[in-house]
């Protein structure tokens, strides 16, 4: 906890503020369930779009559901589910793009346009056939995601990794008769962790928007269920009447995708200060 | 020179009278500035050049620059006056700054490469200034660049500015960054380093160029240069800096003739080559530790022998255990290349490369950790050869612990043994490397490779992107190292001088090729190749006048197509029409001295002479 705390007094501001959206959400993904007032999928309010209230605290949605309970249950999937496609799709596109760096040759030439294969095939297509041949999961979903921006990570981090690769630092490490391994994790990766953490926000909230997309087509997360991606979308009609029930979970998205890339910056900055 | 004190009947202001009193320059934000510059004031008489001298860091650059009203992002001029032609450069504005740039004050940065536009032709990039200013028409501006071209001695000067900047060489675009900046005909000329990046033959080519440029165009020059026989072929004034202070000031012949300040001392000390002290050595058996035999390699694939693109050939050297071996050659010689097949990095093609009498493989693949071990390399850039996400503690301990196992407490004991070896204090290890200097860097790079207790140290160029006197302080540490270590030292350098004081044995590299070795005994009696005797003449000495003095070196450019004949033969000016362009050369040995002295050249001993 101390280690915690001296670690957040490390952060200028803005990555304070991060950081504190982030574990808010993180908090609201594990315990979300325990604290909500009503089921996910309970109709408990006869009005539909109903303002803030006492009993409400963010009012309801369009089939009068409690959308605080929603919200809370949503932040679960998109967290978890979002987090983990992005760290999944970094962390295989970004060791891809360091065995290609490493070996490059024919090594380099057969991952690459493996990845150009991947990256012609619409990713919705792509969510479309998978569903359909093994039927929605959280674990299926994940893995969508994870395939669709694998190869987008791997361009990125294939391109700074073949920058470094050709350093003189690296060039001695090979003279000096290292494994590849050796100079892949311990010479070349360490150079590339900024730009990489900063990919990895950006694709956390494609993410985010992909799973809604895909939970829209009824593809994603399945009824009474529902991410916070599909929560704004299945209150669209809401917006006209300024409802809680879309700018709540809107503003859910926002923070939490502001607040995990402020918190990435400051590392950022952290890092090379 | 005069200092800041104009005189009372003399108020009438002259095109190209420079006069700064007073400057300061500081970094920083408002409450916590540090001043880079201080009190620093000068005058410069039209038409006459000033030298500003010192290490990287003394302020040299920065007090150029703000000449044309310029300070580096982050830096502020925050006191003083700068007068150009009268105008006080300090006052203006951003409007009037650009009417100043590029027309009255013109600047020619070191890396001429780096500061022309790829993708645009050069005509296009030299008439510019006179275009933004409007002070000619397309026509006139490119009919004017062309007579400049002409000044200049670049070759085609009617056609050349249809060329793209990568079609040309390093010397010929740094004077066709100087057309850039004599254009608009400035009263100023800032030259910041500009031969520094440049071969020793090129740069005397270039420096005639500038040199009657400036007195062509009668305009006033500061010329930054940390080279003191270079400015003394190019200066009639001299500034001597130290951490952004006036150390000294006066003519040429005074300051350097008769110094009155140590630092100035110092620095003439350390131009004068003689000042490496180095113990004559007996002549001792050799014990040979590295030996290449008929060595060829290149890049590309390797069919019968021969690489696709062939960089060096037929290269031999014996290295004994203790010996230092100078390698010569300026840029493209494939002096790095030789380096890298030892270490290695390229395979060879042809021949082999004994270590204590057994081969290398020709690739990292089939090496032994003893052979990686051995052989260590240090390169000339410590800014890339360190990673910089570590520690000097971390650099130092991984080849402990990758060729001896030495991990752990053992480990840090080790790494503070050697920070003391290169005289650096134990405490730095816990620094990261981005927060050393460029000389602690270097040692530390040095330190990195003797970790691993090497038996053949390959050194780079190490000292090549280091000011004079820190160069010298490493290439110290390294000979004492190569004395009591007893390491044997591969000096790779296209500074001839410095070889010449250091190695033991000493091979002329040019075009793929060794033109000339001997030991340095034999070197030092002669008689030359064409093409050593051209670097050793190119070598610019303190004596004012060397400049005009040296021979005109315009022959041809370039290899021959033909690869069987002499490599050095279009550039030669002693080749033997029909003989040296047709056949090839063969290796002639000195008679008498009983001395390994070999060269590749037609000329007997008699014709190229002995000292």
């Amino acid at each position: 906890m101390t280690l915690f705390l001296s670690f957040a007094r490390s952060l200028p501001l803005p990555g304070r503020i991060g950081l504190f959206l982030v574990c808010f959400w993180l908090l609201a993904a594990l315990a979300g369930p325990l604290l909500a007032p009503y089921a996910v999928g309970a109709f408990v309010d006869y009005d539909v779009f109903s303002p803030m209230s006492g009993k409400f605290w963010l009012g309801s949605d369009y089939l009068g559901r409690d959308v605080l309970s929603r919200l809370l249950w949503g932040a679960r999937y998109t967290v978890f589910l979002g987090l983990g496609a992005a760290l999944l799709a970094s962390v295989t596109g970004t060791s891809l793009a360091l065995v290609a760096a490493v070996h490059k040759g024919w090594v380099d030439e057969v991952v690459s346009r493996t990845m150009d294969t991947l990256i012609s095939i619409p990713s919705k297509v792509f969510a479309l056939v998978m569903v359909a041949a093994f039927g929605s999961s959280l674990w299926l979903l994940l893995l969508i995601a994870a395939v669709t921006y694998v190869p987008g990570n791997f361009r990125i981090a294939r391109a700074i990794a073949l920058d470094l690769a050709a350093m003189d630092y690296v060039t001695f490490a090979r003279a000096q008769g290292e494994t590849p391994i050796r100079i892949a994790l311990g010479e070349i990766l360490p150079n590339m962790l900024h730009p990489l953490l900063a990919d990895l926000g950006l694709r956390f909230v494609f993410i985010v928007l992909l799973l809604s997309g895909l939970s829209f087509l009824g593809l994603g997360v399945q009824p009474p269920h529902a991410d916070l991606g599909s929560l704004v979308r299945e209150n669209i009609s809401g917006i006209t009447e300024g409802a809680p029930a879309i700018i709540a979970p809107a503003l859910a998205i926002a923070t939490l995708t502001v607040g995990a890339n402020l918190l990435i910056h400051a590392l950022k900055k952290g890092k090379t200060a | 020179m005069t200092l800041a004190a104009p005189e009372t009947h003399q108020n009438v202001t002259r095109r190209g009278q420079i006069t700064v009193s007073g400057l300061r320059i500081v970094v920083g934000p408002p409450d916590a500035e540090r001043a880079i510059v201080e009190d620093v004031s000068f005058a410069i008489e039209p038409g006459r050049t000033l030298a500003l001298i010192g290490e990287s860091g003394s302020g040299k650059s920065t007090i150029a620059l703000s000449l044309a009203g310029y300070a580096r992002p982050g830096a502020r001029i925050a006191g003083g006056t700068i007068e150009v032609g009268g105008e006080r450069v300090d006052l203006m504005d951003g409007k009037a700054l650009r009417g100043l740039r590029g027309r009255r004050v013109a600047y020619v940065a070191q890396s001429a490469a780096a500061a022309f536009n790829p993708s645009r032709t050069i005509m296009a990039q030299v008439i510019e200034p006179l275009l933004v200013h409007r002070l000619a028409s397309r026509k006139e501006a490119m009919a004017r660049a062309r007579r400049i071209f002409a000044s200049l001695s670049l070759p085609d000067p009617e056609n050349i500015g249809e060329r793209y900047p990568h079609q040309l060489s390093g010397g010929q675009l740094q004077r066709l960054m100087a057309a850039m900046a004599l254009i608009t005909g400035p009263e100023l000329l800032i030259f910041d380093e500009p031969t520094t990046a440049l071969d020793v033959t090129t740069q005397v080519e270039v420096l005639k160029a500038f040199k009657a440029a400036i007195a062509e165009s009668g305009a006033t020059a500061v010329y930054v240069c940390h080279d003191l026989p270079v400015v003394a072929q190019m200066a009639d004034e001299v500034l001597v800096l130290q951490n952004g202070r006036t150390k000294e000031a006066g003519s040429l012949g005074t300051v350097f003739g008769t110094p009155a300040d140590p630092y100035t001392r110092a620095l003439l000390a350390a131009a004068d080559h003689g000042g490496l002290t180095r113990l004559p050595r007996p002549e001792q058996e050799c014990v040979p530790l590295l030996r290449i035999d008929g060595l060829s390699a290149g890049y590309g694939k390797i069919r019968d022998g021969r690489p696709e693109v062939p960089i060096l050939e037929d290269v031999s050297l014996l290295c004994g255990r203790g010996e230092a071996v100078g390698v010569i050659g300026e840029s493209g010689s494939g002096k790095s290349t030789l380096a890298k097949v030892v270490a290695g990095l390229v395979p060879l093609a042809d021949g082999e490369v004994l270590l204590d009498g057994t081969p290398l493989p020709a690739d990292l693949g089939g090496r032994s950790r003893e052979q990686f071990r051995k052989v260590q390399l240090v390169f000339q850039h410590a800014e890339t050869a360190l990673n910089p996400v570590k520690t000097v503690g971390e650099l130092l301990a991984r080849p402990l612990a990758l060729h001896h196992g030495i991990r752990g407490a053992a480990a840090q004991k080790r790494v503070a043994e050697l920070l003391d070896l290169i005289q650096l204090p134990a405490a730095t290890a816990a620094r990261n490397i981005r927060a050393l200097s460029g000389g602690q860097k270097q040692r530390v790079n040095l330190a990195r490779a003797l970790a691993a207790e090497p038996e053949l140290l390959i050194c780079d160029e190490v000292t090549s992107a280091l000011d004079t006197i820190v160069g010298q302080a490493i290439l110290e540490l390294i000979d004492s190292l190569r004395r009591d270590l007893g390491i044997a030292v591969m000096f790779i350098s296209h500074d001839i001088s410095t070889v010449r004081t250091f190695c033991d044995r000493i091979m002329v590299l040019y075009g793929g090729r060794a033109v000339e070795s001997a030991t340095c005994a034999a070197f030092a009696r002669g008689p030359h190749h064409p093409y050593t005797r051209l670097l050793l003449e190119s070598v610019p000495q303190m004596d004012p006048a060397w400049l005009a003095s040296s021979a005109a070196r315009a022959a041809g450019t370039g290899l021959p197509l033909n690869r069987e004949i002499c490599r050095f033969e279009p550039r030669c000016v002693s080749a033997i029409r029909g003989r040296c362009n047709c056949e090839a050369p063969p290796l002639r040995q000195s008679q008498g001295h009983g001395q390994n002295h070999t060269w590749l050249c037609h000329h007997p001993v008699e014709a190229l002479g002995a000292e």
